[in-house]
């Protein structure tokens, strides 16, 4: 909009029509017969419509705040602390989630001592470095990995 | 793409909007008006139709500077738009076929070519599309306006641990999406069930999402059907007030459109969005 349809010899006040309701008539409807000059709408289609907007929709959505999935750690693998905003429509939800993560953190370093006290080797997912200092190194491991 | 394209000492190829039948108040109506590159409209004739037609430079209009144009988004505002204003002012004085965007020739002789050859196809389109235009109905749903809207929200158990007390507003969050795309889909066959006996045709295009999809909440239904002009305020009235008192979902009617969707024969395989 605005500075490039001002160069549309109609303008706008011919239409009220949104672009998109426009470009999907005029790109993908319409009468099709082969001119002489060859474009492959295909690939435009692909191009402009599919990725650029979609894209764009993506910061868009950001822009506005839409931006929930990303903190979401059911949907997301990159919902971590200090990342976060507030979700919008449920403002206490972000501080239950780190309330949740707290209460995770917690739980691991539980688990690590209980298993460190009664000799059980280290839950995989810590890795390496097992032997030396269970307790507390096994929790600060697992919050490590956490963090990344 | 490279500047310096002169129109006039640079040679011209002919680039078609619409086709109509001649011997209409079209024939004159728009000649003369501006066109793409600011080109006059002009009509050209063969047999009993005639092209909506403008001159434009070959080095934007050729194959590399069309697809340059249309890869670039301001660029392709202004052709879609201007294609399309073209096509709507033709469309107050006779029934036309839209052509779709980038329809170019390299002469008027090659467009009335073009006209001989299609002559009977396009004549039985026309005389199908008479008096007819396209209204576009679209669906939306949207769960985080059925929240704001269901009285406060799912209630929480404060005395919960907080793990159960996220998942409690999670799975309420999850059955509010359900719910409200449901009733989105039940608001959409009630559209197709209200219109039935008013449409003569009726196509499905795809949802439209992306940036340029303004509209708040998700795009579940984007159709078009093809309306008896006398028939299009019945066919408003008809879907008047359908989703008010289903909240989180929203019905959107546009046009009345050329009919650009119903400008193609249907396909043998039944209608599809391609």
């Amino acid at each position: 909009m605005g500075a490039s349809s001002a160069a549309s010899p109609y303008g706008q006040q011919q239409s009220s029509a949104n672009l998109a309701d426009i470009l999907e008539r005029v790109l993908d409807k319409g009468v099709v017969i082969a001119g002489d000059i060859q474009i492959n709408l295909l690939d435009i289609e692909l191009l402009t419509i599919k990725l650029r907007l979609l894209v764009a929709s993506v910061d868009k959505a950001k822009e506005m705040g839409i931006d929930w999935w990303e903190h979401d750690p059911s949907l997301s693998s990159r919902a971590r602390p200090g990342s976060r905003t507030e979700v919008p429509g449920t403002p206490r939800d972000g501080a239950a989630v780190d309330q949740v993560e707290a209460e995770n953190a917690r739980l691991r370093a539980e688990i690590a001592e209980l298993r460190a006290a009664v000799g059980l080797p280290a839950a995989s997912a810590a890795g390496a470095g097992q032997d030396a200092l269970p307790g507390r190194a096994e929790a600060q491991d697992v919050e490590g990995e956490e963090s990344k | 793409m490279t500047a310096e394209v002169d129109p006039v000492t640079e040679s011209a190829m002919s680039y078609v909007y619409a086709v109509s039948r001649a011997g209409t108040p079209l024939d004159e109506a728009l000649a003369g008006r501006p066109g793409l590159e600011g080109g006059p409209l002009r009509a050209v004739r063969a047999g009993e139709l005639m092209a909506l037609v403008s001159s434009v430079p070959s080095a934007l209009y050729g194959t590399e500077g069309m697809k340059a144009q249309m890869e670039d988004l301001g660029r392709l505002e202004v052709l879609a738009r201007t294609h399309h204003a073209v096509v709507e002012a033709a469309y107050e004085h006779a029934a036309v076929l839209p052509m779709r965007l980038a329809t170019v020739y390299l002469d008027d002789e090659r467009v009335r070519g073009m006209l001989g050859e299609r002559e009977p196809e396009f004549t039985a389109l026309l005389d199908r599309l008479n008096d007819h235009v396209e209204l576009g109905v679209k669906v939306y749903a949207d769960p985080r306006e059925a929240v704001t809207v269901s009285s406060g929200g799912p209630e929480t158990d404060t005395a919960a641990s907080p793990g159960r007390a996220y998942l409690q507003r999670r799975r309420a969050q999850q059955q509010n999406h359900r719910r409200t795309y449901r009733a989105a889909g039940a608001v959409a066959s009630e559209v197709t069930a209200r219109v039935a006996g008013i449409a003569a045709a009726h196509v499905t295009h795809r949802p439209q999402q992306g940036d340029l999809a303004q509209a708040a909440g998700e795009n579940i239904v984007n159709d078009a059907y093809l309306v008896h002009g006398s028939q299009a305020d019945a066919f408003r009235a008809a879907l008047a007030g359908l989703a008010d008192d289903t909240p989180g979902v929203r019905v959107e009617i546009t046009g009345p459109w050329a009919p650009y969707s119903f400008a193609t024969p249907p396909a043998p395989g039944g209608g599809g969005t391609r």
